[in-house]
């Protein structure tokens, strides 16, 4: 028996235990969840007619794969390009040159009101509006022409189409971002000296960017599913690809659900990359940064080790070392 | 030196300052004190073209800050050009205005390096004996939340001082700290002032003023109203307003 025991038993002024507070309805709302979860999957697993033999039979099917890629492709385009043209049109508008602001303004009021799907099916028929794309002096002579048909096919004018859709939320993300950052950072820049495209790239974006990037986390998911209206183009990304499939073998549920699974792939990797880069960006706005998922299991399962070395057991759900 | 002539600065119907004559010799320090709204850190913010003033100069080592002057014609300066003169200009802030994602090595040099191209091994030997003269040698690797206010000010002045500007401006600079911290950023300053930095401190640090100010400047409704050694303006002022303001802050 130790010395503390010895003492709270026979000690005159006992210190009073703690009890725990009990929380039945805790456990009760857990039980009904896992009920229902369980009911879930029985329905999913059980039922014949989500046919899983035929989800597995064309998950990898080759067609699939290069659809997704395909799909890949088209985000990472429409990103990327849409981003560039994007933060280039927030500069504008926070520039101080009013024709630019202007045209910064009427470029995301227009594309942010006329309907995707309606501005990609006007890509794609460019070629009946003007015959010929030429590059000269506005109503002067043209230097370069190319014919219209040429230029832009189904796969440029879903690129063409997303981008340009993309840059006009993009721009707006940016700017929001932009505005976010103190005032007082710019200042002491210019009272620094540092000069006007550093002040922009070096404190303001790099601030800017802690609030840019949830927003554009939603928009590149958005995006992912987005690009399943390109199927109008009959471009063969993945949702078109699983519809020629399943006008082919009839396996309609199976098949949307191979679509459904690849969808929650992509989302599910662009989410734990957005988890990094938030963190990378946060540097320095908390005085320390929250350990990653990975390195708080690690940290877990090295306590429970050696907590079982010292031959005693840590209850679950304790904290660990700090890690919550 | 600094000089200061005729300034006026309007914001909108404000007229903030009407008249400002102010001349800094090389190795003085300059306090200016005021009431608030009396144009105090105006003043200071046209001294580097933070704010563009509607009439009058300013002038360092006789270079137009702002302006570029041909014959009787004060041409106006791109940017370019007037934040290279503002390299030549320190400036402290009263909230510090670090940059928070950045080390506090990373805000020592960032201006030496992208304003004035100094070679990257100079100006880090430069940051790091800053940094111990201000007393923060083993935070450089520390981003400026994990340091307390008081801090955060020494590695501002450090950064300031790391351009080798001709004048270092502070616009109350212990105004933001808790009152416990305001001593270690005065000691700071003190130093600096004994080492013969030209300085222009705005502040209601009295005794800051007293002991270390070689001209004490008082400002009222944008207007100098009387400057002299501290022992005159502030122990025996000859205006009124100097009087009234002096019992009100002590």
């Amino acid at each position: 028996m130790s010395l503390t025991a010895v003492t709270t038993t026979t000690g005159a002024a006992e210190e009073p235990r703690v009890v725990k507070a009990r929380h039945p309805w805790r456990w009760i709302a857990t039980g009904v969840v896992l009920v229902l979860l369980a009911m879930a999957v029985n329905a999913l697993i059980t039922n014949p007619a989500w046919d899983w033999p035929v989800v597995r039979e064309y998950l990898f099917h080759p067609s699939v794969v290069s659809a997704v890629l395909f799909t890949v492709e088209l985000t990472v385009l429409g990103i990327v390009l849409g981003f560039l043209l994007g933060t280039v049109l927030a500069l504008m508008r926070l520039s101080r040159v009013p024709l630019l602001t202007a045209v910064a303004w009427g470029y995301v009021w227009l594309f942010r009101s006329v309907p995707l799907i309606l501005q990609l099916l006007f890509w794609y028929n460019l070629g009946a509006l003007y015959r010929q794309i030429s590059f000269g002096i506005p109503f002067g002579p043209a230097f370069y022409s190319v014919d219209s048909m040429d230029l832009i096919g189904p796969v440029t004018a879903a690129v063409l189409g997303l981008s340009l859709h993309q840059a006009a939320y993009a721009a707006e993300i940016v700017r929001g971002g932009l505005l976010s950052v103190d005032p007082g950072q710019l200042e002491a820049a210019a009272a620094l000296g540092i000069p006007r495209r550093r002040q922009i790239f070096r404190i303001q974006l790099p601030q800017a960017m802690r609030s840019i990037v949830p927003a554009a986390g939603n928009e590149i998911i958005g995006l992912v599913k987005g690009t399943s209206v390109v199927y109008i183009m009959a471009l063969p990304e993945l949702f078109y690809q699983v519809q020629v499939i399943y006008n082919r073998n009839g396996r309609v549920i199976a098949m949307l659900l191979v679509a459904a699974i690849w969808y929650l792939v992509l989302t599910t990797v662009l989410s734990v990359a957005q988890y990094y880069v938030e963190r990378r960006f946060g540097r320095g706005m908390a005085r320390e940064l929250p350990p990653t998922p990975l390195w708080r299991a690690r940290r877990l399962v090295a306590a429970r080790l050696a907590a079982r070395r010292a031959g005693r057991a840590v209850p679950f759900g304790g904290t660990v070392g700090g890690a919550r | 030196m600094v000089e200061v002539r005729g300034v006026h600065k309007s914001f909108g119907p404000l007229h903030v300052l009407r008249g400002v004559d102010l001349r800094v010799d090389p190795g003085e320090v300059t306090v200016i004190i005021g009431p608030s709204g009396s144009g105090k850190s105006t003043l200071l913010r046209c001294i580097n073209h933070l704010e563009k003033i509607d009439r009058g100069h300013v002038t360092i080592d006789g270079e137009y800050i702002g302006y570029r002057r041909s014959g009787n014609r004060l041409y106006e300066l791109r940017e370019r050009d007037i934040l290279r003169q503002r390299t030549h200009i320190g400036f402290v802030f009263q909230h510090f205005n670090l940059f928070p994602h950045l080390t506090v090595l990373e805000n020592v040099i960032e201006a030496p390096l992208s304003a004035q191209r100094r070679p990257r091994d100079e100006v880090e030997r430069l940051a790091v004996e800053l940094l111990a003269q201000v007393g923060l040698a083993d935070k450089a690797h520390a981003y400026p939340r994990q340091l307390s206010g008081g801090q955060q000010q020494r590695v501002a002045i450090a950064r300031a001082l790391a351009l080798r500007p001709k004048v270092v401006l502070f616009d109350e600079p212990t105004s933001a700290l808790d009152p416990e911290l305001v001593g270690e950023v005065l000691e700071v300053m003190k130093a600096l002032a004994r080492s013969g930095t030209t300085m222009i401190v705005v502040t209601h640090e009295i005794g800051f003023a007293r002991e270390v100010a070689d001209t004490v400047v008082f400002l009222d409704e944008g207007r100098v109203v009387e400057q002299g050694p501290p022992a005159q303006v502030l122990d025996a002022p000859r205006h009124e307003r100097t009087r009234a303001f002096l019992g009100r802050v002590r």
